[in-house]
């Protein structure tokens, strides 16, 4: 899930695949703003068949809460 | 028959707030709103109204048509943010300029209402049943705008833009719109007409726009690009048509999702919120005129214009320059 997870992220905001650790906070280590993450929840949401809330956004600041959240929450 | 695009106008408010003096209101920077948005600016009413504004952009649409006032059928204002609920905002305008054989009436669909405005016009146009029909954006969003919302208050600005049309011999595009009534709580605003005011239990941000960013940021994306392959489609046309993609101007970052999304080249996508912020049903009437002022709109070029808004209501239609 998490080299998945890590492939989109590259591919859909265009980050370098290296720098995508479990432990890498979207805001600080990535540079990911709130618009970015928007795109990353849609193609989650398509990829996956989940779907991510505004509430739930807040929690999913680094990419090991987006791998946790998308365990839990998919069928 | 079909619809012609014969003279457009726009008009702004003077006064102008760049996102420097909106960061001494609320807790929020120019790089910040820049990076999110691409609004460096907005002009904010403090004068005019959506009526004086509509009334600017309809008298300079009609100067460059040279059609005179007496001549319109029908008159369309596209507007959610009036200041008076009664007489409605085209009555007004009707006033105005003399227009005085003009059926007038409002028309609400928010950020889409001027593709609507426009697809109605289109209708009324093709069927024969009017000869000349005005169609207004006009908004002053500053009047529904929580100052006090940071997430809110740097997104909107004010304005009016305005096209008149004419019925042509030939055969115009098929249109297409949609709207989503149980999405509607993603972008909402009550009026102070519904009881609570009086029982003092109301509270004051629901009477200013309400707007939940990432459904409405999912719902742009996912939709602006799958209405306009659905009006390609209905009109057998591909991508490669088209020579301009004028979207309602909300935000750049949606704009440059749906660009990404279409595999269609930035340069497609003529953007201005960075002069005047989502300025609603306005936005897409006064880039259209600037447009069409400055030259990059030349004869025969296929444009399509695409709303997205509140309700939540969506739409695109096709025409050509």
């Amino acid at each position: 899930m998490f080299e998945k997870i890590r492939e989109m992220i590259a591919e859909n905001l265009n980050i370098d695949m290296n720098t995508i650790t479990e432990g890498a906070s979207f805001k600080e280590d990535l540079g990911v703003d709130s618009l970015d993450l928007f795109e990353l929840v849609m193609a989650l949401e398509e990829e996956f068949g989940v779907e991510i809330p505004t509430e739930d956004l807040e929690e999913l600041t680094t990419v090991g809460a987006v791998v946790k959240y998308v365990e839990s929450h998919q069928e | 028959m079909r619809a012609v695009i014969c003279g457009t106008g726009s008009a702004v408010p003077d006064k102008v707030l760049d996102n420097e003096e909106l960061s001494q209101m609320v807790d929020t920077n120019d790089e910040w709103i820049r990076e999110r948005t691409g609004i460096a600016r907005r002009h904010i009413a403090k004068k005019d109204t959506c009526v004086s504004l509509a009334v600017k952009a309809a008298k300079s649409a009609l100067e460059q048509a040279a059609i005179p006032a007496e001549d319109i059928d029908l008159l369309i204002v596209s507007t959610i943010s009036s200041n008076v609920v009664l007489p409605c905002t085209a009555c007004e305008v009707q006033k105005e300029i003399g227009a005085v054989h003009a059926a007038s009436y409002d028309l609400n669909a928010a950020c889409t209402g001027f593709v609507l405005a426009y697809q109605s016009a289109q209708s009324f146009l093709q069927a024969g049943f009017y000869r000349t029909v005005l169609i207004i954006g006009s908004e002053c969003l500053s009047n529904l705008v929580n100052w006090q919302d940071r997430g809110t208050c740097i997104l909107f600005g004010d304005g009016a833009g305005a096209a008149v049309l004419r019925a042509e011999s030939g055969n115009g595009y098929l249109p297409a719109a949609h709207s989503d009534g149980k999405k509607g709580v993603a972008l909402k605003c009550k009026s102070f007409f519904d009881g609570d005011m009086e029982n003092q239990r109301f509270r004051q941000e629901e009477y200013k726009m309400q707007m939940d960013g990432q459904e409405v940021f999912k719902f742009a994306v996912r939709q602006v690009p799958a209405v306009i392959m659905e009006v390609l489609e209905k009109n057998t046309l591909a991508l490669d048509d088209i020579d301009w993609m004028i979207l309602h101007q909300a935000n750049s970052r949606i704009v440059e999702a749906v660009s990404r999304h279409l595999k269609v080249p930035l340069a497609k996508f003529p953007m201005n919120m960075q002069e005047y912020g989502n300025t609603s049903s306005a936005s897409i009437p006064i880039l259209l005129d600037e447009m069409n002022r400055d030259g990059r709109l030349k004869k025969g070029q296929k444009i399509i214009l695409a709303g997205f808004g509140a309700g939540l209501t969506w739409g695109a239609s096709i025409l050509e320059w």
